[in-house]
């Protein structure tokens, strides 16, 4: 057993940043006046000639990033994730998809459990609105390794991502010896045979240890990590509809456009099987600690291991 | 620049109107008015002011100029195609199915073009992207961009004017085609943008106004903007909406319509008459 490490993802990230542009003098990164709270900071301490403050203008800071893209840089472009992918949608579909260029976009802050500022921080479209706009990768890394190895594997990608980042600091559940990263693969965390989950993001750990508590009870459920959501593992969705017949999803993301029906998208095309969505059902959130909202809109181990009893009874 | 220079540039401008004008009948759609008001401008800029290489468009020291009024690329692409960035002939499929001409700008389909624009307010900022990395890799290329003044109405304008200006973006010139017109009327009737230059000025510009038709003038201010350090230069040029095309001028219904088979070969007749005088006379 690897040694957990809890860290919010955000920081994972801001860390990677520091660590791959020391090597790739190309990387810029841009913030709007989140530094300190999406950790882009940590890379303006390290490397303040490649770090530009837009202000509280993230419209602007995206086109800015498009332009620096058109000139050979690799731009990183910080903010929340409401303000990143919500306020810059359109620059981000027009200035940087539409030609297809090399800029990452993280939203930090993503998700419920944000907490305390409340509904208007708590991202819960950021994913379905990126995965809408053609040529956009969508990644929502799980844990601490993982953010690591997707940062890294969206800065060498060329062409337009999108990354999401969590506030809240998490137990690692990956194991740095053997963990591989692949965009636009999922990792199958544990086998089963008599339903998949399939989750995303901040929330896998939690599926996991719901599965792993259900096999105490005989119950085999298998879990898929699905950190890229665009494009998505095809492949291994199939292949789970096909010798498990029943899929649950979860995501820390409304229920509408995000993993749910990434996943529905695939089954219904080659092999329909029900699917049982775990995630924000399509309602705002409210201000608390984080951990009591994952636990009161059903996305802590509890909830899941729950859910998944109920769908083996039902089958 | 002496008389037969301005002449030669007099000639540059009145064939990309012509090329507007072709263009925007064969798509049967398109923005010939706005095109009209920035052909001198775009003329100067590819005639004399642009470092650029039509057979190495993506030469990366090169001058980049950004559309930011994007819809305005009818004529742009004809002072393209007259410096041999692609042939003259593109022009007749412009807007069509599987054309290199795109309705608005497209940097990954057209040489010369070196950003993808068309909603407005965004060029500008991409602009400032261009100029920030220039200024990073110590490279003295210059870059250029050009707004509507219906599209100054848009926020982002002024948050990359706050950014242009904060960053010190000396190498960034930012124009404005005053044509006075948009789509729902004149800029004063609809969302009044005055006082224009006391607004840049504030934001930290160097401001210059000029007649947008004047190549004198156009020439006289981008050479001061040369000069300008520590700030960006904003060029406020008054221009005609529709110039060059007697029922089109002033009109704001020549906006976003295109000219029938009458009204082509009307607008072509006056276009070649001019061109005809500036050719006899050079």
């Amino acid at each position: 057993m690897a040694e957990i490490i809890k860290k919010a993802t955000r920081e994972s990230f801001g860390e990677a940043l520091c660590e791959l542009a020391e090597t790739n003098k190309d990387i810029v990164v841009f913030d709007a006046d989140l530094a300190a709270a999406t950790k882009t900071g940590v890379f303006k301490k390290a490397f303040p000639e490649r770090f530009f403050d837009c202000g509280i203008a993230e419209g602007n800071m995206i086109g800015v990033a498009a332009g620096m893209a058109a000139s050979g840089k690799i731009p990183v472009a910080a903010s929340f994730a409401m303000f990143a992918t919500g306020r810059a949608f359109e620059q981000i579909r027009n200035s940087v998809a539409y030609p297809r260029l090399n800029v990452k976009i993280a939203g930090s802050h993503a998700g419920i459990s944000t907490g305390e500022d409340g509904a208007t921080h708590q991202c819960i479209e950021d994913i379905g609105i990126m995965r809408a706009i053609p040529n956009m990768m969508v990644l929502n890394p799980a844990d601490h390794w993982e953010m690591k190895a997707a940062t890294k594997a969206a800065l060498e990608y060329d062409g337009p991502v999108y990354i999401r980042l969590g506030r809240l600091a998490i137990d690692s559940f990956n194991d740095p010896e053997t963990y591989e990263f692949e965009l636009g693969k999922g990792i199958t965390l544990h086998e089963g045979s008599d339903v998949t989950v399939i989750a995303t993001g901040l929330v896998v750990n939690e599926a996991l240890k719901a599965v792993r508590e259900l096999e105490a009870e005989g119950i085999s459920a298998r879990l898929i990590n699905i950190h890229t959501i665009k494009p998505i593992d095809r492949d291994i969705i199939i292949k789970a509809a096909k010798e498990t017949g029943r899929i649950i999803t979860v995501e820390e993301h409304n229920v509408v456009g995000g993993l749910a029906d990434a996943v529905s998208e695939v089954v219904t095309e080659e092999c329909p099987v029900k699917i049982t969505r775990i995630g924000v059902q399509d309602c705002f959130g409210y201000s608390g600690p984080a951990w009591e909202l994952l636990d009161e809109f059903g996305l802590t181990q509890p909830h899941i291991a729950k859910v998944i009893r109920e769908v083996v009874a039902s089958k | 620049m002496d008389s037969s220079e301005i002449k030669q540039l007099q000639i540059l401008a009145t064939k990309a109107r012509m090329g507007a004008i072709l263009g925007t009948y064969h798509a049967k759609s398109g923005h010939p008015g706005g095109s009209l008001s920035a052909a001198d401008i775009f003329a100067y800029l590819y005639e004399k002011e642009l470092h650029v290489d039509p057979k190495n468009p993506d030469w990366e020291n090169r001058d980049r100029f950004v559309l930011s009024k994007g819809h305005c690329c009818p004529s742009l692409y004809a002072v393209l195609a007259l410096k041999g960035f692609f042939s003259w002939n593109e022009l007749t499929t412009l807007r069509h199915v599987g054309a290199m001409l795109q309705g608005h700008p497209d940097m990954k389909k057209t040489p010369g073009i070196d950003m993808s624009t068309g909603s407005l307010g965004q060029g500008i900022s991409a602009a400032c992207g261009m100029a920030l990395a220039a200024k990073l890799d110590k490279k003295d290329y210059r870059v250029y961009t050009l707004l509507g003044d219906g599209e100054v109405e848009e926020g982002q304008v002024w948050e990359a004017a706050m950014f242009a200006a904060h960053n010190k973006l000396d190498n960034l010139v930012v124009m404005v085609d005053q044509n006075g017109l948009q789509i729902d009327g004149t800029v004063d009737e609809v969302a009044g943008i005055e006082p224009l230059d006391k607004k840049f000025e504030a934001f930290g510009f160097e401001v210059v106004k000029i007649d947008g038709h004047d190549f004198e003038q156009i020439k006289a201010a981008l050479d001061k903007a040369k000069t300008v350090k520590g700030k960006p230069t904003a060029i406020l040029a008054k221009t005609i909406k529709g110039k060059g095309v007697s029922f089109m001028e002033n009109q704001v219904g020549w906006h976003g319509t295109a000219p029938n088979k009458e009204q082509y070969e009307q607008a072509t007749a006056e276009l070649q008459a001019e061109l005809d005088r500036l050719e006899a006379s050079c």
